[in-house]
């Protein structure tokens, strides 16, 4: 159980925040006037019911989706929409409710794709092997194969990802996005379908990553336990609108929250 | 018992008696499979980055040689006119990713193909506008390609190789390793595979896919105008060089449509069997015989390995 406020982080810097954020797919309304912020190296959990806009709410940070209305201001710098491309280059990296990997590639391919921006060399070097672009290679695989050993994923480096099991490939996942070395890291439901043993070797990585790294965590979860036990702070959502927003342990005892879970009658 | 004795057995007869014949048309069927496994490349290499079935690919093949062949015309010295040319082929991908796939992004992929459709006949009809629709002659002696040809002795009798058609087999071998390091080796190279794998995925670590595309499409334009090239000096360059597009397919459907092995083989499997049942079996069946052999060549490997030879297996979990 981590302290329930971190005194650093409840007084640390804001790396992103959105104010009255608004998404709307033809009449659908997926995210309704929503506000908060995620502060330099702290734990933030997204939860709420299915349908409550979770998603859409990543999808909005890392610019696959555009709000119609509302303001996205990361690192000091406000724009109206995010683009996925610009939102990497800053520093954003995430992983997918469904795992979206390179199919085809191996589990270190996959991996050093992570690795895209952070190399420079023209292609020409590339193809020859040889000179600054080897030295370069080899310098981004050592920092690849430091993700793999802290991910222990080892014996599967080689083996193409849609032979894996899916709690592997979720942590091949991770390791892409470690590999971009993110300041902000947004994971969608990292323990989805997993076992407890997974559930427990995921919640050790995603606090390694924290404590050693300084990687700024948003997470959706759908396990209260993990959600209770990782994050610093909590946002609630509910059909598009935010209902909470505080530590653990005062959005466990919101009334709206114990409402939107168990159910009330309008 | 006489019909199958011809189609069963006695062109093998003759193959046998006659090898040198034999090596002769094996010779041209992997010349002309050789071509049709560039035009395939130029197939795969869009496909696997986009998951578009590029329907241009045949006429720009055609406009690449055009293009070639219209500014030397025009006075412009053979290997200027070929770095232009170059630069032309570039602006076209530049242009097709701008005007055609960007705005088009997300559509269903039946979309993207019917808008090849689309670029097929504007390149027609801008690359009539431009250098007339009249046959040229390419300027294979300009670009210093070779001519006349080399006598092999071999079984007592020889087998004729034209100089021009060892240079294309050459040429292509280097293109497809070129491309092979490309893919397998850069940066670049992985973004692409990652692209064709997954485009959110790609978005996510930061690989943009207008640049990605651009430099697809500029790969297969390259390839594009190796073939026009290599073709138009084998009969000339015009418009009905298109159709050989068509030509390509069977290679896909053999090959694989992600695969450049695949497209490599698939072309030469293509190539030596048009050229063997034309030889050997057209006088049975009708001078006919290449305009479809191709088609079926292609079903029966269909029916026994529908992912093509090389065609990436979808082994999942599920």
């Amino acid at each position: 159980m981590r302290a329930p406020t971190d005194p650093d982080v409840a007084a640390g810097e804001v790396l992103l925040s959105l104010e009255n954020v608004s998404l709307s797919f033809g009449g659908v309304k997926a995210i309704s006037d929503v506000s908060f912020d995620i502060r330099k190296s702290e734990i933030r959990a997204i939860i709420g019911p299915n349908g409550a806009g979770k998603t859409s709410m990543l999808n909005v940070i890392n610019g696959f989706y555009h709000p119609q209305r509302g303001r996205i201001t990361f690192k000091g710098e406000t724009r109206a929409e995010m683009r996925p491309y610009r939102a990497a280059h800053g520093g954003i990296a995430r992983t997918f409710q469904n795992v979206a990997l390179f199919r085809g590639m191996t589990a270190l391919d996959n991996i050093m794709a992570g690795r895209t921006l952070k190399m420079q060399r023209g292609f020409l070097w590339q193809m020859l092997r040889y000179g600054p672009a080897m030295a370069e290679e080899v310098e981004h695989r050592h920092r690849v194969e430091e993700i793999i050993d802290f991910l222990k994923i080892q014996e599967i480096r080689r083996v193409p990802v849609g032979r894996l099991p899916y709690g592997l490939q979720k942590r091949v996942e991770l390791g892409r996005a470690l590999a971009m070395e993110p300041e902000l890291l947004l994971l969608d439901e990292p323990m989805a379908g997993m076992n407890l043993e997974e559930k427990e070797d995921m919640s050790r990585f995603i606090l390694d990553v924290n404590d050693h790294y300084g990687t700024t965590i948003a997470l959706i979860e759908h396990d209260m336990g993990v959600v209770m036990d990782l994050s610093d702070r909590v946002v609630v959502l509910d059909h598009g609108i935010k209902i909470a927003d505080g530590t653990p342990d005062e959005v466990k005892s919101d009334q709206a929250v114990i409402d939107a879970y168990l159910g009330v009658a309008h | 018992m006489d019909l199958a004795y011809k189609i069963f057995l006695d062109p093998f007869v003759q193959m046998g008696t006659a090898p040198d014949l034999l090596m002769q048309t094996l010779w041209e069927g992997l010349v002309a499979g050789v071509l049709y496994s560039l035009i395939a490349l130029g197939f795969v290499l869009i496909f696997k980055a986009s998951g578009v079935f590029n329907f241009a690919q045949g006429i720009m093949v055609v406009f690449a040689a055009l293009t070639l062949v219209g500014l030397y015309e025009h006075g412009v010295p053979a290997f200027l006119a070929l770095a232009i040319t170059v630069g032309v082929m570039f602006g076209l991908a530049f242009a097709v990713e701008r005007l055609v796939l960007r705005p088009l992004v997300n559509q269903p992929e039946i979309i993207l193909f019917m808008a090849t459709f689309g670029l097929t006949y504007f390149l027609i009809g801008f690359g009539e506008l431009v250098f007339g629709g009249e046959p040229k002659v390419m300027i294979s002696d300009q670009l210093l390609l070779p001519s006349g040809a080399y006598r092999v002795n071999m079984f007592g009798g020889f087998v004729q190789m034209q100089k021009i058609d060892v240079a294309a087999a050459i040429i292509a071998s280097l293109m497809v390793a070129a491309l092979a390091v490309f893919f397998q080796k850069t940066r670049i190279g992985r973004a692409l595979r990652a692209v064709a794998d997954s485009h959110r995925a790609a978005l996510s670590v930061g690989i943009s896919l207008e640049y990605i595309w651009v430099i697809v499409w500029f790969a297969a334009g390259i390839v594009a105008l190796a073939t026009g090239i290599m073709w138009g000096a084998r009969s000339n360059v015009s418009f009905a060089l298109e159709i050989i597009a068509l030509k390509a397919l069977p290679v896909l459907i053999l090959g694989g449509f992600t695969s450049i092995p695949g497209a490599i083989i698939g072309g030469i499997i293509i190539g030596v069997g048009e050229k063997l049942g034309e030889f050997y079996w057209g006088p049975l069946l009708g001078s006919g015989i290449e305009t479809w052999l191709a088609y079926v060549i292609a079903m029966v490997f269909l029916l026994f390995r529908p992912q093509g030879l090389f065609g990436e297996r979808i082994i999942e979990r599920i």
